[in-house]
């Protein structure tokens, strides 16, 4: 099985033999290839009852809770990395999961479309709401909460004490653009940070 | 007797007894002392694999018995869990090799406190010793060494069942491979022993209690044992299970209030008090519920010791409507086992039946140990 793009990125970015806690895992691609390709150990976190039950079907550990208010059932520094993948723009309370991520793990890989991608701007110029490979949802069906752009993200990230260790940013088709483009944040599509709390 | 078996039924059993321990070779108990002889009755659905890597072990609740699935000879309905088990059911005897035994303690072929002592050629009634979940387990470890397993596929059991299965996996996890919790608690809390205490007390001070000594006597407490399950019964059931089934319907035959059977609830719950009569034994309920009250296996600090070096695949379940083990019960076994490392899987899951949820065939129930066997036989043959 080939992992899709963005999670052959994310699983790139993991150690092996680490423990891993992803946060809306979905059905647990991610952590079956940790699993069974990088010896890896870990727990999913899903919401969505059929993707729940197609984790179980894959054999990954995935506990079903609430990610905006139960992420308490988790202990403190108890794995390697956490992981948020193109998450944290359907979150309720976006602070409060990216707090207890920094207090769950050491270190946490977040993915995120980047809403202020040139297109965006320019569908939004025309008067008309951001839609694209990355965000294709109609505003009146779409999941997403919030609409962040890189920049403030990242203001979001050093507010909350995580160090940026690396900013991935991706084209629309998926593509790592080359490191250091000072438009990322016009050219992106979206990005894939790894982050350390202070401490760690 | 049906007419004809449904195609997905196991088909006819019969329950089979078997001497695991003897007076010379007795069980030696947790709290000291030893136990000598006990038979245990169980039954077996589906055919072991020739590697002997397809069994699961069922373990029953505080009121079950051997007969989980299939008919008995001349028998109406069929076992208490035969929605679970059978051929196409997610617990496929086409595939897998289920084992049912009934608990020591209990009443329903296993040795209990109503069995003969044979130092005494008479009930043992409260000389029956204590038992406490490692005693259990340790009676289900002997069964499956008699059946010449070494390693359970999975062991499986809902309410005091998921305990058994809790401290069994806790303690050897070298034997189970797969664990399935279900509607279970690691630790009673004062309300949930309250309700055990009342229903004790309602069986102690029947008349024909007897010190325990009823069946010598030839009567039984059967006012006491009929409330113990009535009030039980309404901690199995939600409120709204009930609201739904009965509301406030009077009973047929209510002609003016009075201090009789008025309404419908009454009359069902008065039902499920009598017919629990024929079939349950109020010494084993006292020694089952006590069991059930000390357990609390995490107390232990060395309680994950064993299983952190040796992980078990865990599936724990609670439902949303359960008040007798809710979720919060559930969560804590979670919370214990994900912060041992070991590979958890947790739902709760919709159904409005309350606790009873775990013994219906609630859809995403079903669904859900469906996958996980699916995927624990499939591991263990990879």
């Amino acid at each position: 099985m080939t992992l899709r793009p963005d999670l052959a990125l994310v699983a790139g970015l993991i150690p092996a033999g680490s423990r891993v806690l992803d946060l809306g895992c979905g059905s647990g691609e991610l952590l079956a290839s940790l699993m069974a390709q990088k010896r890896c150990r870990g727990t999913g976190v899903e919401i969505d009852p059929d993707s729940v039950l197609a984790a179980i079907a894959a054999g990954v550990p995935v506990i079903e809770l609430d990610l905006d208010a139960e992420l308490e059932e988790f202990a403190n520094h108890s794995y390697d990395v956490v992981v948020l993948s193109r998450t944290v723009q359907t979150l309720h309370r976006p602070v409060d999961v990216l707090n207890h991520m920094g207090r769950i793990g050491d270190r946490l890989i977040v993915s995120v479309p980047n809403f202020g991608y040139w297109r965006h701007r320019l569908r939004l110029l025309r008067g008309r709401m951001p839609m694209s490979r990355e965000i294709p949802h109609a505003w009146y069906d779409t999941p997403n909460l919030r609409h962040t752009t890189l920049v403030e993200l990242e203001e979001l990230f050093a507010s909350l004490g995580l160090r940026i260790e690396q900013r991935i940013v991706l084209s629309p088709a998926g593509v790592p653009l080359r490191g250091g483009d000072r438009l990322y944040n016009v050219v992106g599509g979206s990005a894939v940070y790894v982050l350390h709390t202070n401490g760690g | 007797m049906v007419e004809r078996l449904p195609a997905d039924s196991v088909g006819l059993v019969r329950t089979q007894t078997v001497r695991l321990f003897t007076a010379e070779e007795p069980l030696h108990l947790e709290l000291g002392g030893t136990l000598g002889p006990i038979d245990v009755a169980y039954e077996t659905y589906g055919s072991l694999s020739p590697a002997a890597d397809n069994a699961v072990f069922i373990c029953h609740a505080l009121t079950g018995d051997a007969h989980a699935a299939g008919f008995h000879e001349g028998a109406k309905r069929p076992g208490w869990w035969d929605n679970l088990i059978g051929p196409g059911k997610p617990l496929d005897t086409n595939r897998f090799f289920v084992i049912s035994a009934n608990l020591i303690g209990g009443c329903q072929g296993s040795t209990g406190p109503s069995s003969i002592n044979p130092a005494t050629d008479a009930a043992y009634g409260l000389d029956f010793p204590l038992l406490m979940m490692r005693d259990l387990v340790a009676v289900h470890r002997a069964l499956v060494k008699h059946l010449g397993i070494t390693r359970l596929l999975a062991a499986l059991g809902g309410s005091l069942g998921g305990m058994q299965v809790l401290q069994w996996a806790l303690d050897h996890p070298d034997e189970i491979a797969n664990a399935l919790v279900i509607a279970a608690s690691s630790r009673l809390t004062a309300q949930n022993i309250g309700f055990s205490a009342v229903a004790r007390r309602a069986i102690m001070t029947d008349r024909n209690f007897a010190e325990g000594d009823y069946a010598a006597a030839g009567v039984n407490p059967d006012t006491g044992l009929a409330i113990a399950r009535m009030m039980a019964h309404i901690t199995y059931l939600s409120e709204d299970a009930l609201t739904e089934k009965f509301g406030r319907q009077p009973h047929p035959n209510r002609h003016h209030p009075g201090f009789g059977i008025d309404f419908a609830v009454e009359s069902y719950l008065d039902h499920q008090g009598q017919a629990f009569l024929e079939r349950f034994d109020a010494l084993s309920y006292l020694y089952l519920t006590r069991v059930m009250d000390y357990f609390d296996p995490f107390a232990d600090p060395d309680a994950l010791t064993a299983v952190s070096a040796d992980p078990v695949t865990w599936l724990v379940l609670s439902f949303a409507t359960d008040w007798r083990f809710g979720t919060d019960h559930s969560r804590r076994i979670v919370r214990k086992l994900e912060q041992a490392g070991q590979p958890v899987t947790f739902r709760e899951i919709p159904s409005t039946w309350g606790h009873d949820s775990f013994l219906l065939p609630v859809e995403p129930y079903h669904a859900t140990l469906r996958a996980f066997f699916d995927r624990s036989l499939r591991e263990v043959r990879a």
